[in-house]
């Protein structure tokens, strides 16, 4: 035994260069002769380019170019693409609008792109940028949802309304039925606060252009280096893989805003073949704010039927999802396929049905953020139950069970398109109401009445769909590339391994969790194994890491790669050891021949496939290096029971989460260790979500939260300390039985944190808070209910 | 960040000089507000005049009935200092609460003073405690030194040397922080320094710290936690942004007060 295979608390072996200063991000990394590109902005949300003029900016020292919107569409520069399709009510498709990588002629939103400035120095090209004329044609700006849709001003000239598409999902007619037949109807108006995604890393990039072979690098911060090959080389700069290494060094934390393809990639890309330079970009924290994309902001109504007995009968929900200015590459799917999709959590409504409108604004654009899709539907169903039971008046825990799909009935349809594999939704929230001791409640709540304290208790009980995805499936609902996974398991002559994986590490400590199921498959410690991603060079190919995907489908690629090592390695073995490859028995690092006590160490088969002088030669080719491409049959389903306790101060309106419980079944865990952290992450996240981050934009379009001095990152001693625990039904759609861990935090717990502090506030009479529930919004709640209340 | 000449100062009196001798000199005391607003260009100063390692603006003084703090003293200094925390706890626990430790271990009293950032915590010990500001050229009286927000009646080339404190007989400073910055949302130090009964703001107010002269008449009759609540500010100075409107601000006063007088004792 290794200790070191599936199930230990391995610690993280990345740990050692990350702590210690020692990791590889791309601001680390320095090109001979590299120059240096500040990105002029523009800081108005909404205006012509009446004109450009840099020629005061081109004679600053040290510039060696300047480059603006109108050079790039000189060379005919093709716009961002979006990575998904989607089709409105009418079957036609969304309408795409050009998104430009400089703006051309208009700009968007505060932050878009107007020019790059190339000089010897960041600050030379930061001062050069100051020179640049550009006369803007200020325009109105449209910032909020309902103005948008009112049409008045267009953010794109070519999209009426402002509206990306309107997309339904459901059997409509069924949730009529359902309403008509209904003894109670709830109805909640909900708006999922947006936010900023803030990865500790800030984006950068370093491209370069060499001139003897054509051949393109970029460098850039990116959770997936071979999407952002393919959608730049192939979408926007017509360069072919062949001529295009992309490389995703250390990565300092994604959240999914480094999924996209950004347009500093393409256009420092563009740029390094015109200078016959390196040039070198990295994002101010500021820049991160304004031009990463950001996330969720929807604003929805929805309403539940109930019979008497409290069973759900439909559910009929009207979503408007924010997109921002520009579709980025997953901005039109999050909304839909990864929401609508889960509107039955772990329910047993028989009919359901959502309509998504998507708006185009002058702020920028939305796409993916750690859950994406599935912390906005989780919202919305946690929040509508919670509130159907108090108007029914059924215990929230009762109403709950009583809707709650059971074990027997996986696998199970939902309305929505989704067949959920596995689970055990009742399980996981016994769980979470023993662990929480939530029949004491109760009593906690009278004693912290008597310190002036509200003490009130939330629930959210959730499923969500990782392992993105099956190829089939997300091509036939819209994706424009196929979402399996590689790996390829090189097994050297001395029988160390190295793995090549197409996912890609920024924080999820997948160099030692892939390492775990290599040591176990081939019974070596995991300091023999070297995890290695973000080359497109080096990897084969690979769609990257979001999604909680990796383990789900990275993970058995890598297990079947390593079976082809060993299938391969048998027969090295029976050759040698003068045996049938059926007597052949691998265990523990060891092959043996059955009955007998011949025995080989993996060593010496894989120093035998490279020094093959007694070798099959006939039958199979020396070496031991397997590829292996894996595509899920089925998402895998994730889901549990967070549970979170506060005490909220009637007087200032501050609330405190003074505990917090989360059961969630994740499948197999792999690092236990590793399982805790990202649960810790995740509910920090969604936690932030729901007290303390909020983006706001004014009317102008101005960023107001455009630095933490007014954005509220979630700090240490904004948390309680976090009961966390894993309780699994095995995953039934891949060999390992994974789920996957990475966003159930964000997901499941937002609905649990405001349900909490709605609980703690009901005596008061207060009936909605939105999110994030600053001190200010639970005191101008209470105020609020206290009026009303005086007027009745 | 814009070029600058960097020089370094032996003594007060060659700082002040040096600043006033620059085409736009400024004083570079913990560069917590300083460098950051400097690396964001929004100020392009020809010269910094850096005041570390003048040892006569470092330290504290135990004057008997009053405490000085000298200009460059850190926050983390005076929050750990005995003399601090045996006399004046109130000013101890406030310096404790500003930002974190990296800013306290960087941040000077002197530098938050001259900066007078409307949020900022000194400014409501310098007016509740009736401190005086000391400078190279002249004594201020905390009521004459401050003059709107980020603003002050310092000189160009004035540096502030030393803050001296009377030692109260009760103090208390009460902070609500912004949840984003923590800096004061709303803070309130309540004092009484011989027999006087002061009550000054911070986080509030559209001019930045003020005394809530309400409450220290509620106060001074009846020094006690319901009688700071029961006053009901008026909203009309008060700042309103997106994590406070003035209506909650104004009603935060009375509550951060009420809780000082109980802090207090
Ligand atoms: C993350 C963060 C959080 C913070 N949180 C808080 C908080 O909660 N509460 C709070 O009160 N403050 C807070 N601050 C501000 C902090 O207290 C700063 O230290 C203070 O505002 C400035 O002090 P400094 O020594 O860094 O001055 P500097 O930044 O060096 O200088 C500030 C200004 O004062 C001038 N100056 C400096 N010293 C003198 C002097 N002796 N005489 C005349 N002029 C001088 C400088 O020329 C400059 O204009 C925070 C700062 C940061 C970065």
């Amino acid at each position: 035994m290794t200790g070191t295979g599936i199930g230990a608390s391995v610690k993280r072996v990345e740990d050692q260069r990350f702590l210690t200063g020692n990791g590889n991000y791309t601001d680390d990394i320095n090109r001979p002769g590299q120059s240096h590109a500040w990105i002029l902005r523009s800081p108005h949300a909404h205006a012509t380019l009446k004109s450009v003029d840099t020629s005061k900016a081109e004679k600053a020292d040290g510039v060696i170019a300047i480059f603006t919107g109108a050079d790039m569409a000189a060379d005919e520069i093709g716009g961002l693409p979006c990575g998904w399709q989607i089709h409105n009510k009418d079957g036609s498709p969304m309408l795409e609008p050009g998104h430009p990588p400089l703006a051309h002629e208009k700009v968007r939103y505060v932050g878009d792109q107007v020019a790059i400035v190339i000089a010897a120095t960041r600050d030379a090209a930061r001062d050069a940028a100051e020179l640049i004329e550009i006369d803007y044609g200020v325009l109105p700006a449209v910032i909020d949802m309902d103005s948008a849709l009112a049409g008045g001003t267009l953010v794109h000239d070519d999209v009426p309304n402002n509206r990306c598409f309107d997309w339904e999902i459901g059997e409509k007619d069924a949730v009529d039925e359902a309403f008509a037949a209904a003894d109670h109807v709830v109805s909640i108006d909900l708006v999922n606060n947006r936010l900023i995604p803030n990865a500790m890393e800030p984006r950068a990039a370093i491209s370069d252009f060499d001139r003897s072979t054509s051949q393109y690098t970029l460098f850039t911060t990116s959770q997936n280096p071979h999407v952002i090959r393919l959608l730049m080389g192939a979408f926007v700069l017509q360069i072919p893989e062949h001529k295009l290494r992309v490389v995703a060094p250390d990565v300092g934390g994604g959240f999914g805003s480094k999924i996209f393809h950004y347009a500093e990639e393409a256009i420092l890309t563009w740029a390094a073949a015109k200078v016959h330079q390196p040039i070198k970009w990295t994002a101010e924290r500021s820049e991160s704010f304004a031009t990463d994309a950001h996330g969720r902001d929807h604003e929805s109504h929805a309403e539940l039927a109930l019979d008497k007995s409290g069973k759900f009968l439909g559910l009929r929900v009207a979503t408007k999802a924010n997109v921002g200015a520009y579709l980025s590459t997953f901005g039109s799917s999050v909304p839909t396929y990864l929401y609508a999709t889960l509107l039955a959590g772990v329910y047993t409504t028989p009919a359901i049905y959502a309509e998504v409108q998507t708006v185009f604004t002058n702020t920028v654009p939305v796409d993916a953020y750690r859950g994406a899709g599935r912390p906005e539907c989780t919202y919305l169903l946690e929040r509508l139950v919670t509130k159907a039971a108090r108007e029914v008046g059924i215990d929230p825990v009762e109403l709950r069970k009583m809707n709650m799909i059971q074990p027997d009935q996986y696998p199970y349809q939902t309305p929505v398109a989704l067949m959920y594999d596995c689970g055990d939704s009742p399980a996981t929230f016994a769980s979470a109401l023993k662990a929480s001791d939530y029949a004491g409640f109760e009593k906690r709540r009278a004693a912290a009445e008597k310190s002036g304290k509200l003490r009130g208790i939330g629930i959210s009980t959730y499923v969500e769909a990782c392992g993105i995805a099956p190829s089939a499936v997300a091509g036939a609902l819209g994706a424009r590339a196929g979402l399996y996974e590689s790996a390829q398991v090189r097994v050297h002559p001395t029988g160390s391994v190295t793995v090549y994986t197409g996912t890609h590490n920024h924080g999820q400590g997948h160099e030692t969790t892939f390492a775990q199921l290599v040591s176990e498959s081939f019974g070596i410690p995991i300091d023999q194994i070297e995890i290695s991603h973000g080359d497109t060079d080096q990897v084969q190919f690979g769609m990257g890491t979001y999604g909680s995907r990796s383990l789900a489908v990275g993970g058995p690629a890598i297990l079947n790669a390593c079976n082809k090592v060993i299938d391969k390695a048998k027969k090295i073995a029976a050759h040698i050891m003068e045996a049938d490859v059926s007597d052949i028995e691998f265990a523990d690092g060891k092959f043996t021949v059955a009955g007998t006590d011949k025995e080989m160490a993996f060593g010496e088969i894989s120093l035998a496939a490279y020094v093959p002088h007694n070798y099959p030669i006939e039958e199979i080719e020396p070496g031991l290096d397997e590829n292996a491409f894996y595509d899920p049959l089925n998402f895998s389903f994730p889901g549990g029971a967070h549970i979170c306790e506060v005490e909220v101060d009637p007087e200032t309106g501050d609330s405190e989460i003074i505990s917090f419980t989360a059961v969630d079944d994740v499948g197999r865990v792999v690092n236990p260790m590793i399982v805790e952290g990202q649960v810790h992450g995740g509910l920090a996240q969604g936690v932030g979500q729901a007290m303390l981050e909020g983006c706001v934009y004014d009317d102008n379009g101005q960023l107001l939260t455009g630095s933490y001095m007014d954005y509220t990152m979630p700090r240490a001693d904004d948390l309680p300390n976090f009961s966390v625990a894993t309780q699994s039904v095995m995953g039934a759609s891949n060999p390992l039985e994974v789920k996957g861990v990475g966003e159930v935090g964000a997901i499941g717990s937002p609905p649990a944190v405001v349900n909490a502090i709605l609980d703690a506030l009901a005596p008061l009479g207060v009936e909605d808070i939105s999110m994030p529930a600053t001190p200010l919004k639970v005191w101008q709640a209470i105020q609020e209910s206290s009026v009303r209340q005086a007027a009745e | 960040m814009y070029q600058f000449n960097y020089q370094k100062a032996g003594s007060a009196d060659e700082a002040a000089s040096a600043v006033t001798a620059a085409e736009d000199g400024r004083f570079l005391a913990g560069g917590m507000t300083l460098i950051p607003t400097l690396k964001q260009r929004l100020a392009q100063p020809s010269d910094l005049v850096d005041l570390a390692g003048i040892s006569d603006l470092v330290g504290i003084e135990d004057g008997g009935d009053s405490i000085t703090i000298k200009g460059m003293t850190r926050h983390v200094d005076v929050a750990n200092s005995d003399v601090v925390q045996s006399k004046i706890p109130a000013l101890a626990s406030l310096a404790d609460n500003i930002g974190d430790p990296q800013v306290r271990n960087r941040g000077t009293i002197g530098g938050s003073l001259a900066n007078n950032d409307p949020a900022a915590d000194y400014p409501a010990a310098v007016l509740g405690l009736n401190a005086t500001v000391i400078t190279n050229t002249r004594e201020i009286a905390a009521e004459d030194y401050f003059d709107g927000m980020f603003t002050t009646v310092l000189e160009e080339g004035e540096l502030i040397t030393a803050v001296r404190f009377p030692v109260p007989e009760k103090a208390a400073y009460t902070k609500f922080p912004n949840p984003a910055s923590r800096y004061a949302l709303v803070g309130v130090m309540v004092a009484q320094t011989g027999g006087d009964t002061r009550v000054a703001v911070t986080g509030a107010g559209q001019d930045g710290v003020f005394r809530a002269g309400d409450i220290e008449s509620a106060l001074s009759g009846n020094w006690s936690a319901d009688a700071a609540k029961g006053v009901k500010m008026s909203d009309a100075d008060l700042n309103s942004d997106i994590h406070a409107s003035a209506e909650y601000r104004a009603h935060l006063i009375s509550v951060m007060a009420s809780r000082a007088v109980t802090a207090a004792g």
